[in-house]
């Protein structure tokens, strides 16, 4: 299957606003990986359901990409298109494309080659550490494995290139660090190691799912951080796959918003963030018990009613309508598409909106 | 112990009203290790002298990272786990080392809601026989009563007398919270232990459980102690926060106070580590090096000082006692007057 649509290069204009914190200079513009209308299905017991459907999104160099959404909205699942590492046999991509620069249409390639792609130009953490890691083998062992798949060197380089990456991610003394095994460290140093792992091959892409959910908010700081410090120094882009707001606020520089499988919203995360347009984006940062300090303690926070549909059993016309405020009959009717919004102002910061609301034609 | 100064109310107002829950002193030892016979050698301080109290009505949080022991004083409080050393009282009546058989009635008062509600729930019980089954093992009223009061509590928390027959496999995440929250319910606590109740939860789901919680506090005049590793549900809900850390308590404050001016260096790099969900804030991040050391061998004298950056010589050397810095402010800090 081929890209639907040009693959857009042009960089985000220099001028405007000045960069915020956490925009690197490095961004260069340069799309490393194009997903176009990708589409997923798993069959399970009572038909196939679609846990992805037409997602599209450009990564660019030195980007973090945000992806947000609530338990069973696709995120994940987009991830493992990426990887090429659904469920099998239940989970099929049936449509789209993933152009990784250099290598092709990911979609397209054979298990032996995306085996050779895997952990080498794209590479994954997850978010619990200790079911990622084998528990019976060193981590330095393990390092050397990532580096010795996918590069000639072996023995004394393999090894000193490992305890590099250690060294790199922040883990003190290395060399003794490099013989423990996964459960002599602490959650915070597992996760260090994963992104050692993840790193060793200096991949274009690390996806990243909640790699920070399972820590504690001062190790999750440590690892953010290490995270941000690695992305510049490397220039590896980064998709980070979230729940929370306030991590995509401090991360990423655009958010995909995902509900029930789509992208409902598309924007650059200062948009997002100062003025959300679809109602299910409003009413997630709404819910959120910091947005509502201004209102003060102990007042009843902003609830969004009722819960995510079953994929198997999604609302009519929009996916949301039944959870929406502002639903109208169009809503119930058809789906709305993700399209530029109609209102002014957003013209240099592209941004889509799935949404009838911001989108009357 | 009983003429130490303790960290007891909000403020000199409250102060005269007696407290429903009042914890002096209280040590949680776990032994581990052990000698060729058997012997424990070494024991896990998970919770290492920890003092507070709980008014009637009021919901104090408790915050700190994993392993800092406050699930460990949580069922304690409940007493689903015996305390090695210290007082806990219930109006006035130490249950620390009460057995089965006089705690019966103290069960009734005090009630737990725990983080995962599918691993606390009986897969095999249907949502009626669940909170039947409390009202049968205290022999509240007959069977017609029971069932009245089992459709009373599925209306309280927000579900229908339709799930009264359904297993807990048949509901979301957030509605078997409910169902949770219901069981606690059903024998009129006072006191309810909150045991990160909203963590597995989605983020719209969360703020659904919030307000319930918030709710029925109102409602029903319920004390919680809130436990959650959440600092900003904690502030939302909480009267009163106490920060912990590898077992002791570093600070106890009125909300609004702790949040507006912390002063143990912990609570200061705690709070400082939230990401804030708005992009064009940039926070001053304190990043605290390496993880919490263990509670095996906590650090001698202040259990925070491998990590302080404020930390001196006499920090190692002194255990620092819980002072009053404002009314109703407690810190645990050696050096708080010349670091704030």
């Amino acid at each position: 299957m081929m890209p639907t649509g040009p693959v857009p290069t042009t960089a985000r204009p220099a001028s405007g606003d000045p960069a915020p914190s956490g925009v690197l200079a490095e961004e260069t513009g340069r799309t490393v990986l194009t997903v176009r209308g990708l589409t997923t299905e798993l069959r399970v017991e009572g038909g196939p359901i679609r846990a992805v459907e037409d997602v599209s999104f450009d990564l660019r160099v030195g980007e973090t990409l945000g992806i947000v959404g609530e338990s069973g909205c696709g995120k994940s699942m987009t991830a493992l298109s990426i990887m090429g590492l659904l469920p099998r046999p239940i989970g099929k991509i049936v449509a789209g494309s993933i152009m990784l620069e250099d290598v092709g249409d990911l979609a397209q390639l054979s298990e032996a080659r995306m085996k050779a792609v895997r952990g080498d130009d794209v590479s994954m953490i997850f978010q619990e550490p200790m079911t990622s890691l084998n528990p019976v083998f060193t981590v330095g062992f393990q390092i050397c494995e990532a580096i010795q798949a996918h590069r000639p060197v072996r023995g004394v380089v393999a090894r000193a290139k490992a305890i590099d990456m250690l060294e790199l991610v922040g883990i003190p003394l290395p060399e003794l660090r490099f013989n423990s095994y996964p459960h002599q460290l602490s959650g915070g140093m597992r996760q260090r190691v994963m992104i050692a792992m993840a790193l060793a091959c200096e991949p274009k892409i690390m996806l990243a799912d909640e790699p920070t959910t399972a820590l504690d908010v001062t190790i999750q700081a440590q690892i953010l951080n290490l995270m941000n410090r690695l992305k510049r120094e490397t220039g590896t882009s980064i998709v980070l796959i979230t729940h929370d707001l306030g991590v995509i606020a401090k991360m990423a520089q655009r958010v995909l918003v995902m509900y029930a499988g789509v992208v409902v919203e598309d924007a650059a995360v200062r948009d997002l963030f100062a003025r959300p347009l679809h109602p299910y984006t409003v009413g997630l940062l709404k819910s959120m018990p910091s947005a509502n300090r201004r209102t003060g303690p102990k007042q009843r926070l902003h609830t969004i009613p009722g819960v995510v549909p079953s994929l198997n059993a999604l609302p009519r016309g929009c996916r949301y309508s039944d959870r929406c405020p502002d639903v109208h009959d169009r809503c119930r009717q058809t789906e709305p598409p993700l399209a530029a919004p109609d209102s002014t102002g957003d013209a240099q910061a592209a941004r889509k909106v799935r949404c009838w609301l911001h989108c009357k034609t | 112990m009983k003429d130490r100064p303790m960290p007891f109310s909000a403020s000199p107002a409250t102060a005269s009203s007696p407290a429903l829950l009042e914890v002096r002193g209280l040590r949680r030892h776990f032994p581990v290790g052990g000698d060729f016979l058997g012997r424990a050698t070494q024991s896990v301080k998970a919770v290492d002298g920890v003092d507070f109290s709980i008014l009637k009505g009021e919901a104090l949080g408790l915050v700190g990272e994993s392993g800092c022991g406050k699930t460990t004083l949580g069922r304690n409080v409940v007493r689903l786990d015996t305390p090695t050393e210290g007082e806990i009282l219930f109006e006035g009546i130490d249950i620390a080392n009460l057995g089965e058989y006089a705690l019966r009635p103290f069960r009734r008062e005090i009630q737990i809601i725990f983080q995962n509600p599918m691993s606390s729930l009986n897969p095999r019980m249907t949502v009626g026989n669940m909170l039947m089954e409390p009202l049968r093992l205290h022999r509240i009223g007959d069977h017609a009563s029971c069932q009245r009061r089992v459709h009373e509590l599925l209306d309280l928390v927000g579900l229908k007398s339709e799930h009264h027959d359904r297993y807990p496999h048949e509901f979301s995440g957030g509605q078997r919270q409910r169902i949770g929250i219901a069981r606690a319910l059903a024998l009129n606590p006072k006191l309810i232990v909150c045991d990160e109740p909203v963590s597995a939860l989605d983020v719209s789901i969360q703020s659904q459980i919030i307000n319930l919680l918030m709710d029925l506090q109102d409602e029903l005049g319920l004390s919680y102690l809130f436990i959650s590793h959440d600092l900003s549900v904690v502030e939302h809900m909480c009267d009163r926060v106490a920060v912990m850390y590898l077992g002791r308590i570093v600070e106890i404050a009125p909300t609004e106070d702790l949040y507006r001016r912390r002063l143990h260096p912990y609570t200061n790099a705690l709070l400082s580590a939230v990401p804030v969900p708005d992009p064009t804030v940039q926070s001053e991040e304190i990043i605290l090096e390496g993880g919490v050391p263990s509670p095996i061998n906590p650090p001698p004298g202040c259990h925070f000082s491998t990590r302080c950056p404020f930390v001196t010589e006499a920090c190692t050397s002194r255990t620092p006692e819980l002072v009053e810095r404002h009314p109703g402010h407690w810190v645990r800090c050696i050096r708080i007057d010349e670091i704030t």
